[in-house]
């Protein structure tokens, strides 16, 4: 087969349907990290991982191990976890505090913490032999842009192109809600991410997060069990939080029908448009005076009566704004995807609200999860069978309109796989070379 | 009753060799109603509640943990997992029988495997039990994984 370029994996969007190859092909996936991911806004992590000057945090955007570092002055910035020397690594630990600058630990050449070079030892040796001219005599490199929105820090690979408002544009009221519904207006991440290895391509996690009618048949065995052995207790009120948590999932399809899905310009997107599956949890008690205390009560009301279930920001996050959780669906391989699950704690609520977050985060996206264990069995199936010659087309025919346009913001049935389209329209919009940026020898 | 030493420590042996061998009625039947199975994610991490662990599980869900293990439609499981432990002899941490309370620590090698899959883990496990009409019973139960923070597939049985 020849190689894909991006002119010709586009073509393997169709709408309504698309080629297996985007989920199986190393090339395609080669593509998708060296243009898809550089072009857009990729979340790296949360502003409270790194809360003092000096600390980092290691993480990758897309197939780039990056460092998410607090500058001297306060700031996030995002660096490629490189030296400029011979490529080492800087950071190995997940999280730490490197003081006012790093240090490479193979030749001991050091930045500060917004990369630029510091010192290098015996630099004498590099006395008028041109390393100050290349970018590597400058130090090390960081991404295109970043922008810190609310806590949640995200960057772009690329050093020119689409911004960041016109690229999440109104889905940023999904974050906007979660981070709300803390009486202080902030968040703070609560241990480290479950993290959970997927055999599959990442794609397909991201599919699942907006596909409603999966839950009554794939989450059986769990969910429809939990419900069966409530009804053999006779059913005892009040509910205890694991059962409010899971019995959801076996809503029937026209509860899903009825909660909507609206999806957004670029591939972003939402379930849960008139309440969710997140909706009936019992109030947890000094929650709403808390928040009343801090927006007044029809403010309080308005943020708490929006129960959003998944939302969807291209390409590879979602989150849960009532239960202060993110998703990171970051891709390996074509078929190779890992997931890290986040909790955060709405800071100045009672903390029994994040107990209830930790305890879904555990419940249903834990490798040990009786639910996530399906979902992976379902991913995995799909691997392996789109290997299969039979047919080379996965089908997104559900509630399918052949004159749709993603550009513009609609509210739809909830169980269309619009979602899923408006994701592989983004897909293929950004599947392009980046824009060239502008040389400063070409201005001069 | 007042358990030797040797019962407490056969106990321990006897609980994996239930799970080894897929007897989890037995095995559900030896957990007191109150308890926790705790499976932390952080390396010696101390609140089970308000952040994240692998598992942190009620008699409810354990219940529902081993039903759907028996389910028609359990896809995870089609084919089944099967579990092997080994373990150290327990160190008996806690011997107070006025207290009603027994502490050990065992270390074990893990195995679980599924179709052409089989995963290795390195385990700490630290039962607390009590003697309840003549019987040791599980009060509570923490399982520290070697590699607690690593990426895992599915871990589908009971460490």
């Amino acid at each position: 087969m020849p190689a894909y370029t991006p002119e010709t994996a586009r073509a393997l969007i169709r709408g309504h349907q698309v080629h297996r190859d985007v989920y199986t092909s190393p090339d395609v996936f080669r593509l998708e990290m060296k243009h898809l991911f550089r072009n857009v806004w990729v979340f790296v992590g949360h502003d409270s991982q790194t809360p003092d000057k000096g600390d980092y945090f290691t993480t990758q955007v897309a197939d780039q191990p990056v460092i998410q570092v607090r500058h001297s002055d306060g700031e996030i910035h995002v660096l490629y976890n490189r030296c400029p020397h011979k490529g080492t690594k800087i950071a190995i630990d997940r999280t730490g505090n490197t003081g006012k600058f790093f240090r490479c630990p193979y030749h001991a050449w050091s930045f500060k913490t917004d990369g630029c070079l510091l010192a290098i030892p015996l630099k004498k040796g590099y006395e008028g032999t041109g390393l100050s001219d290349t970018l590597n005599g400058k130090g090390m490199k960081a991404v295109g842009a970043v922008r810190n929105y609310r806590g949640f820090i995200f960057a772009r690979l690329a050093e020119t192109g689409i911004s960041f408002e016109d690229f999440f544009g109104d889905s940023l009221s999904s974050i906007d809600n979660m981070v709300d519904r803390s009486p202080e207006g902030r968040l703070e991440v609560s241990g480290p991410p479950l993290r959970y290895m997927h055999k599959c391509n990442w794609k397909m996690l991201v599919e699942n997060q907006t596909d409603t009618c999966h839950p009554m048949v794939a989450h059986e065995s769990s969910a429809g069990t939990a419900v069966r052995l409530w009804q053999e207790m006779g059913n005892p009120e009040p509910r205890p939080a694991a059962m409010q948590i899971i019995a959801p999932f076996m809503s029937p399809y026209d509860f899903f029908e009825g909660i909507g899905i609206r999806t957004w310009p670029n591939g972003h997107g939402h379930t849960g448009v008139m309440g969710s599956i997140h909706s009936s949890y019992d109030a947890i008690p000094g929650y709403f005076s808390a928040m009343t205390a801090a927006y007044g009560e029809e403010r309080a009301k308005a943020i708490l009566d929006e129960n959003r279930h998944n939302t969807i920001y291209f390409p590879n996050i979602m989150v849960k704004a009532p239960l202060a959780q993110l998703r990171n669906f970051i891709p390996l391989a074509a078929d190779r995807c890992l997931v890290e699950s986040y909790v955060y704690h709405p800071v100045g609520a009672p903390r029994e609200l994040t107990a209830r977050s930790a305890m879904y985060n555990r419940m249903i996206n834990a490798p040990t999860s009786i639910v996530g264990h399906d979902d992976l069995e379902m991913y995995e199936r799909a691997q392996e069978g789109l290997l299969s010659d039979g047919l080379e087309w996965v089908d997104l025919h559900r509630l399918y309109d052949a004159d749709e346009d993603f550009s513009e913001t609609r509210v739809e049935n909830g169980t269309t796989e619009r979602q899923m389209r408006n994701q592989f329209d983004a897909w293929a919009k950004f599947m392009h070379e980046e824009p060239q940026p502008v040389r400063a020898e070409a201005a001069e | 009753m007042t358990p030797t030493r040797e019962d407490v420590i056969d106990f321990v042996y006897a609980e994996a060799r239930m799970l080894d061998e897929g007897r989890f009625a037995d095995w559900l039947a030896l957990w007191l109603p109150e308890g926790h199975y705790w499976m932390p994610l952080d390396y010696k991490q101390s609140d089970p509640e308000t952040v994240t662990s692998l598992l942190y599980e009620d008699n409810f869900m354990l219940r529902l943990r081993v039903e759907r293990l028996e389910g028609e439609r359990t896809f995870s499981q089609k084919p089944k997992s099967r579990c092997h432990h080994v373990l150290n002899r327990p160190f008996v941490d806690e011997f107070d029988p006025g207290a009603n309370r027994y502490v050990t620590t065992t270390s074990m090698h893990y195995v679980e495997t599924r179709l052409d899959e089989q995963q290795l883990l390195a385990v700490t496990a630290r039962h607390e039990l009590k003697v309840i009409d003549g019987t040791i019973r599980i009060a509570n139960k923490r399982v520290d994984l070697l590699n607690c923070d690593a990426a895992f597939g599915n871990i589908q049985l009971l460490p």
